[in-house]
């Protein structure tokens, strides 16, 4: 177990190495001097003076790496020139936001994804299944932000019971947070759901067919016992690893879905910085999303051995 | 030697009895990827005519038709500023499958050699490739689209080449993990043993086998590249106004939502169709192309 955990975080280092090199090299993309673009439109020539030396620009590229690098391994992911403060705390102070949006995304699409994946694998090819499958292809097909748009459309424009826009925080008004949440954490987790019934659907199926089951039926078990208790336990294994590979549309899925409801969150915060060529926040959140997308799945692979003890011991 | 090059199969064995024919009939007469197929032929042609098909230019504004609502003068009614939705949504179509379609294509162009060249060299190459492929999945495909997108400058060509880059990592996984299953098989090992060299063996041996799995992976990310193109054209980073985007078109009607919810319905509607009928084909073709349907 442990020589797994060591070789798997073994893996790891090359690749945060490269996301490292990726995100840096972003940077030279910029057209022209980086320091003069970096400064803004207003181009002051002692932020671009400051920035200069900052960013060691006089220096070749491998060096100027290896000060950056040093920053962000002590934390420093540079600063904000539009919010005049360091990235790393602009990150921490906008992530709750979206952590929070994210979990209700999830709470979504597990009571819609895992039920309507049970349901299709255990109907299979009758009209239960066909609807699990439209309604996986319209989850998957749906620009989210359209969602959204909808939605507002329908509970704020036209029945009033929902915020169109905005955040409450739960430490504010708890009521008035979920109602702020509700709209948008559908939108996100929608295209989840869709995943997590396809996951459910094909791993159900598997497990459905093999022996163990078959045994708990010919014991006369009753049904929903055997698919409750007896496949689902194992079918849920592989859905909840290839759930944690969503992260990444969860977190893209954020980027827009707080645009279109104005939730001051972490994808808010991108796409702010984006308009404000805010360069420094932009590099530091698609660090801080890639870095924590590899960690959670370094996570994911090792609950994945802890639960599956035909891999632990295989 | 000559007895292992005639006893092996020189060239790769046609799948399941030669299957390509087949496949397409196999394809069409799946009912859904058929409807997907005319749906996206009928976008196709829309594009392709839409200086003929739009009833007006889709830039010119009216100050007398704001915000008028759907009739018979205006089938989709019209914007904030006059302008005719319908012409609009028939240009913003070109920008959608233009942006696909090319992003897929620069994906291809970039993803399939780097992934038959890790798969079929291995060792040290495959390792670099693969790390860098990991690093490149680290980053979730819009964010690193977004930032690239912000890097290179908001228009829609850099917007197809950030979305193109950002899709390259699967194909290069794709490529490398079906290079090396083929590269086991009976014909290419009959192909090295009667001196054919490593490229010639990769693009008339190996390539041709992978290209089914190539093939249903494209349409599907065609699908996910006009959502990708929408959402940066929603941001401000894709087509720049006033050229017409489903996107932009979308970020401006969300401002309108309560004078003029028609703004936001019709390019929503495109989008959806169009990525649904991709999606509908992909899923076909993976049925289609696969040896063991009949």
């Amino acid at each position: 177990m442990l020589a797994f955990i060591v070789r798997r975080v073994a893996i790891i280092v090359p690749t945060l190495l490269f996301v490292t090199i990726l995100i840096f090299g972003l940077q030279q993309l910029l057209p022209g001097d980086p320091a003069v673009v970096l400064a803004g439109e207003e181009r002051d020539p002692n932020v671009v003076a400051y920035l200069r030396e900052k960013l060691h620009l006089d220096e070749p590229l491998p060096v100027r790496y290896f000060y950056w690098i040093k920053g962000v391994v002590r934390g420093d992911l540079g600063d904000s020139l539009r919010m005049q403060k360091p990235v790393s705390e602009l990150i921490l102070e906008k992530l709750p936001v979206t952590l929070e949006l994210a979990g209700f995304a999830i709470v979504i699409a597990l009571l819609i994804g895992i039920p309507a994946g049970i349901v299709s694998a255990v109907k299979r090819g009758t009209a239960w299944d066909y609807g699990a499958n439209v309604v996986a292809l319209w989850g998957l097909s749906t620009p989210n932000f359209w969602l959204g748009i909808m939605l507002i459309l329908l509970f704020s424009v036209t029945l009033g019971w929902l915020p169109a826009s905005g955040f409450v925080s739960p430490f504010e008004d708890w009521r008035a947070n979920v109602a702020s949440l509700i709209m948008p954490a559908f939108v996100l987790g929608n295209a989840i759901a869709a995943v997590l019934m396809r996951h459910t659907r094909s791993a159900m199926l598997q497990v459905l067919s093999s022996d163990y089951v078959r045994t708990a039926r010919a014991k006369g078990l009753p049904e929903t016992s055997v698919v409750l208790k007896h496949a689902l336990r194992n079918a849920l294994i592989p859905v909840i690893t290839l759930g944690a590979l969503e992260l990444g549309t969860l977190l893209s899925g954020a980027v827009l879905t707080e645009q279109v409801f104005s939730i001051p969150g972490f994808g808010k915060l991108i796409v702010d910085a984006v308009f404000n060529r805010d360069y420094a926040v932009v590099q530091g959140v698609v660090l801080f999303t890639a870095t924590a997308y590899i960690v959670l799945n370094l996570i994911a692979d090792i609950l994945y051995v802890i639960v599956n003890p035909r891999i632990r011991f295989g | 030697m000559a007895t292992i090059a005639t006893a092996l199969p020189t060239r790769a064995p046609p799948l399941a009895g030669s299957p390509r024919p087949h496949a397409v009939r196999r394809l069409l007469r799946r009912p859904a990827a058929a409807f997907g197929l005319a749906v996206i032929s009928l976008f196709v042609a829309v594009a392709i005519a839409a200086p003929i098909v739009a009833p007006y230019d889709p830039l010119a504004t009216s100050w007398s038709a704001i915000r008028k609502a759907p009739s018979a003068a205006h089938w989709f009614g019209t914007d904030e500023i006059g302008r005719d939705v319908a012409s609009r949504v028939a240009f913003g179509a070109r920008a959608s499958l233009l942006a696909g379609v090319i992003s897929v294509l620069i994906s291809l162009s970039i993803g399939v050699p780097v992934g038959l060249l890790a798969g079929y060299a291995g060792g040290k190459t495959d390792m670099l490739i693969s790390r860098l492929t990991d690093a490149l999945l680290a980053c979730p495909f819009l964010i690193l689209a977004i930032a690239l997108a912000a890097f290179l400058g908001p228009s829609l060509t850099n917007a197809m080449i950030a979305i193109g880059i950002s899709a390259t990592p699967v194909f290069i996984r794709l490529s490398r993990g079906q290079t090396l299953a083929v590269k086991a098989e009976d014909f290419v090992l009959a192909a090295r043993a009667i001196g054919n060299s490593p490229l010639r063996i990769a693009l008339r041996h190996v390539l041709p086998n992978i290209m089914p799995a190539l093939i249903v992976q494209a349409t599907l990310a065609i699908a996910a590249a006009v959502i990708a193109e929408a959402s940066l054209s929603f941001l401000g980073l894709g087509q720049q106004p006033p050229a017409p985007s489903w996107g932009s078109m979308l970020n401006t009607a969300k401002n309108y939502l309560d004078q003029a919810p028609w703004m936001a319905v019709w390019p929503g509607l495109s989008i959806f169709a169009l990525v649904l009928s991709f999606n509908l084909v992909g899923d076909g073709l993976r049925d289609a192309l696969d040896p063991r349907q009949t």
